[in-house]
């Protein structure tokens, strides 16, 4: 029994099932095959006019039945993928998985498309001026289906708890841009807690439209190197710019590792160790000292039971923003002192873009790749090193490597910092 | 607790004990009513600085966490408010209402490629820091900017199934040492457009004559959803934790529990969780029923087969989606708190009153609270 507990003496939690969707492709073959190789999933984008867009570009995922449609069917759609995937490979009963669910989401909000459409059908029967009366007086008994899927916040989690038959209800959270890590730490609190013995983890963000590019582009958030898309992100070097929205879902299936050895389920990986931390400083820029950032890495590490020398390999947060990059050097230097110089930290958005919600979840999969595949995927497009940041990021070519621990780091707007240690099967 | 009946405990205590009538105003969105906020003065909870950075859904929450923090007896400069885990059931801000209807208009007046004139007018129209107004985790965000708390923060988004998720997490988080100290709330907003338009789409909102939320499940133009406008914040905390720090003890949440499913399987689910919750030994229920027609009278129908006193909190205070459970829990704990039964209530024998959520949607849930040990 007691070999089943953590050095805290809680239940050791196994992966048993992961799944992924990015702009690279659909599945985790795919995706690493790509990953490793250093191509870029950035492109202009199609799906939508871009006139007076500052960004014309995205990694947004075109490839899936669907991916024309609403937000609505872009994030469900990449979550079921995601989920199907990570369900087949765990062996959980088809349909019903019975465990917990959650669920890291984009927030939603009923789209233009439908806005339009809302207005003229009030406009039709009530012959008012154009603006929210019309839209309402059509929208009692008229919404269409889009509308009504795009304004409720549970609809997508509620979908899934059906499809895959979840237990009990799901959660849907968001922490911005740690959301997929925070999913994946509240999935594995409810397995600690002993409520649940399994738990479906997923981040996913089918969420880029006109709209949303215009709203970060207000913010300054995104990179404008438009001329050549896939290598607009460029995490750690001097001429990065912003990030690259970009689309996709990443899956866990979680167990305690005693439930997935008495059920014969193969262990996949170990998810040794979560911390979290907010900041209170500003809404979109980090605390000049990084002490948020740095309890984060530091309560994730102090969590899995692991000191700084512990961790092979860093899958960094990476945004590619000026701001990003620096402070989260900064904190890592603050955690790992000179040992960070002999760690090896990469970007996946430097080949994906940032998936936003679904990052964390989504990168957790690649780290655990990692470790299972022995190869640490590069930072691409770093032609120009920042000489303010001293890493070894892994530049533009994969290497191969022996890894039994990553940490994971994910930071966001509003003060979100979470970080995951993941690790091999004990031996 | 803020809401149309005022802002702080003491405001709320008449609706605690059920001798609070609504407020109601018909004219702003006329047909439709809304319970609209109470005068609120931010500037005691909030800087003019930050206020300016929220709108009116983030600034009720976060005024709403700090009559929670200070109630609680910790203060701004107490370092337990870096320990404390915040859970904020969220959905999203209020979009520009004047930026989209100029844009419906001139779509209207006959422009003719509907994405190009979005992409021209939000570019042009859009004040640049609203998108931060508008993000759900953004809400938690200004609670840790303003109050300091940064223990850590997480938002659940889905309606009132956010809500009860937040107190049954916390709940279960504290229960096994996970966390001694949370910060548990939600806000929101019904005097928008787009709130009533999301409601019109998803439910139904009521119109005309104002009635209780048990009288509002016929369907017709009266039926549906009130909104009303507000926030609650609740502090809970590990038992020896509080006592510890002499903290004020409220009431005792002794179990939470929820589920979710088909429509078709409600009854199931509902005699599970009675069973679960064994609502049989509660001395009374606190309904938040939506007045959302069916699932309303679903629950109605539910509520009658108990045989226990009962009340419902929407009638007197509106519907706040996320707040809802959140909101009936504070009410709760304060009439215990002052030795009554909520809303007054008769009733025949000791036990928990039990605060039940149904959601207009979906989602159902039993939150059990006691009095606190004198």
């Amino acid at each position: 029994m007691t070999k089943h507990l953590d050095h805290r003496g809680r239940p050791i939690i196994a992966i048993t099932g992961f799944g992924v969707v990015s702009s690279l492709g659909e599945g985790w073959q795919d995706n690493w095959r790509k990953l490793t190789s250093g191509v870029s999933g950035i492109h202009r984008i199609t799906r939508f006019p871009t006139e007076h867009l500052r960004t014309t570009m995205a990694g947004t995922v075109d490839f899936l039945a669907g991916a024309n449609g609403s937000s609505y069917e872009r994030t469900f759609g990449f979550a079921k993928s995601a989920a199907s995937e990570a369900l087949v490979m765990a062996g959980t009963p088809e349909g019903s998985f019975g465990g917990a669910l959650v669920v890291a989401a984009p927030p939603v909000e009923i789209e233009w498309a439908e806005r339009f459409e809302l207005d003229k059908l009030g406009r039709a029967s009530d012959s008012d001026s154009a603006g929210y009366r019309a839209m309402v007086s059509a929208a009692h008994g008229n919404a269409p289906l889009a509308a009504k899927r795009a304004a409720r916040f549970g609809e997508v989690a509620a979908n899934l708890q059906a499809e895959f038959g979840s237990r009990g209800l799901p959660i849907t959270l968001s922490t911005a841009c740690a959301s997929g890590a925070t999913a994946i730490q509240t999935a594995a609190e409810m397995l600690h807690r002993g409520e649940t013995d399994r738990a479906l983890a997923i981040g996913t963000d089918g969420s880029v439209t006109a709209e949303a590019l215009i709203r970060f582009s207000l913010l300054s958030a995104l990179s404008t190197q438009n001329d050549d898309p896939k290598t607009a992100s460029k995490p750690f070097s001097k001429d990065r710019d912003g990030f690259v929205m970009a689309e996709g879902a990443g899956a866990f299936v979680l167990e305690t590792l005693e439930a997935a050895k008495a059920r014969g389920a193969k262990v996949l990986g170990i998810l040794a160790g979560c911390g979290e931390c907010a900041d209170d400083f500003h809404r979109t820029r980090s605390k000049p000292d990084g002490s948020p950032a740095i309890a984060a890495v530091r309560r994730a590490l102090d969590d899995a039971g692991i000191t700084p020398g512990e961790v092979d390999y860093i899958n960094a947060h990476g945004t590619s923003t000026p701001e990003n990059d620096k402070m989260e050097y900064m904190s890592l230097t603050s955690v790992f002192g000179e040992r960070l110089g002999g760690t090896p930290i990469s970007s996946n958005k430097s080949m994906i873009g940032h998936t936003l919600t679904a990052a964390g979840a989504i990168e957790a999969v690649f780290s655990l790749l990692a470790i299972r595949e022995s190869t640490l995927p590069p930072t691409v497009n770093h032609q120009n090193p920042d000489p303010a940041i001293d890493l070894d990021v892994v530049p533009n070519e994969k290497r191969d490597a022996t890894v039994s621990r990553v940490l994971s780091n994910s930071f966001g707007f509003g003060g979100q910092n979470a970080c995951l240690v993941i690790a091999a099967e004990p031996e | 607790m803020v809401s149309s009946l005022g802002v702080g405990t003491d405001a709320h205590m008449p609706a605690a004990l059920g001798k609070a009538e609504p407020v109601i105003d018909a004219e702003t969105f006329a047909p439709f009513l809304v319970h609209p906020l109470s005068e609120v003065e931010w500037a005691t909870q909030i800087s003019k600085r930050d206020q300016r950075q929220m709108e009116q859904w983030q600034r009720t929450g976060t005024f709403a966490a700090g009559l929670a923090l200070e109630d609680a007896g910790i203060s701004t400069d107490d370092p337990l408010r870096s320990a404390i885990d915040m859970t904020v059931a969220a959905a999203g801000g209020e979009r520009d209402v004047e930026v989209d209807e100029h844009i419906l208009q001139t779509m209207a007046d006959g422009a003719n490629d509907a994405q190009t004139l979005v992409n021209e007018k939000l570019s042009t129209d859009l004040r640049p820091t609203l998108f931060l107004a508008q993000l759900s985790n953004l809400l938690a965000g200004n609670i840790s900017i303003v109050h300091k708390v940064t223990g850590s923060s997480r938002t659940f988004m889905g309606e009132e199934g956010a809500g009860l998720s937040a107190i049954q997490n916390s709940v279960a988080r504290i229960k096994t040492g996970q966390s001694d100290i949370a910060l548990v709330g939600a806000s929101y907003n019904g005097q928008h457009w787009d709130t009533i338009l999301t409601n019109e789409a998803l439910a139904k909102v009521a119109r005309g004559t104002f009635k209780p939320v048990f009288d509002r499940t016929d369907g017709g133009d009266e039926s549906g959803l009130v909104p009303g406008s507000g926030g609650a914040f609740l502090v809970l905390e590990e038992m020896e934790h509080a006592k510890a720090r002499d903290a004020k003890i409220y009431a005792i949440i002794t179990d939470a529990v929820s589920d979710q499913g088909l429509d078709e399987r409600f009854d199931k689910r509902m005699t599970a969780l009675a069973d679960y919750a064994n609502l049989e030994g509660a001395a009374c229920i606190i309904s938040t029923a939506s007045g959302a027609p069916a699932r309303t009278a679903a629950e109605k129908a539910f509520l009658d087969t108990l045989n226990k006193p009962y009340r419902e909190t929407t009638s007197t205070i509106g519907f706040m989606r996320e707040v809802q459970s959140i909101m009936a829990s504070a009410l709760t704990a304060l009439a215990m708190d002052a030795g009554q039964t909520p809303f007054g209530m008769e009733v025949d024998h000791d036990g928990p009153t039990a605060v039940l959520c149904v959601g207009h949607l979906s989602a159902e849930g039993v939150i059990l609270i006691e009095g606190a040990p004198r």
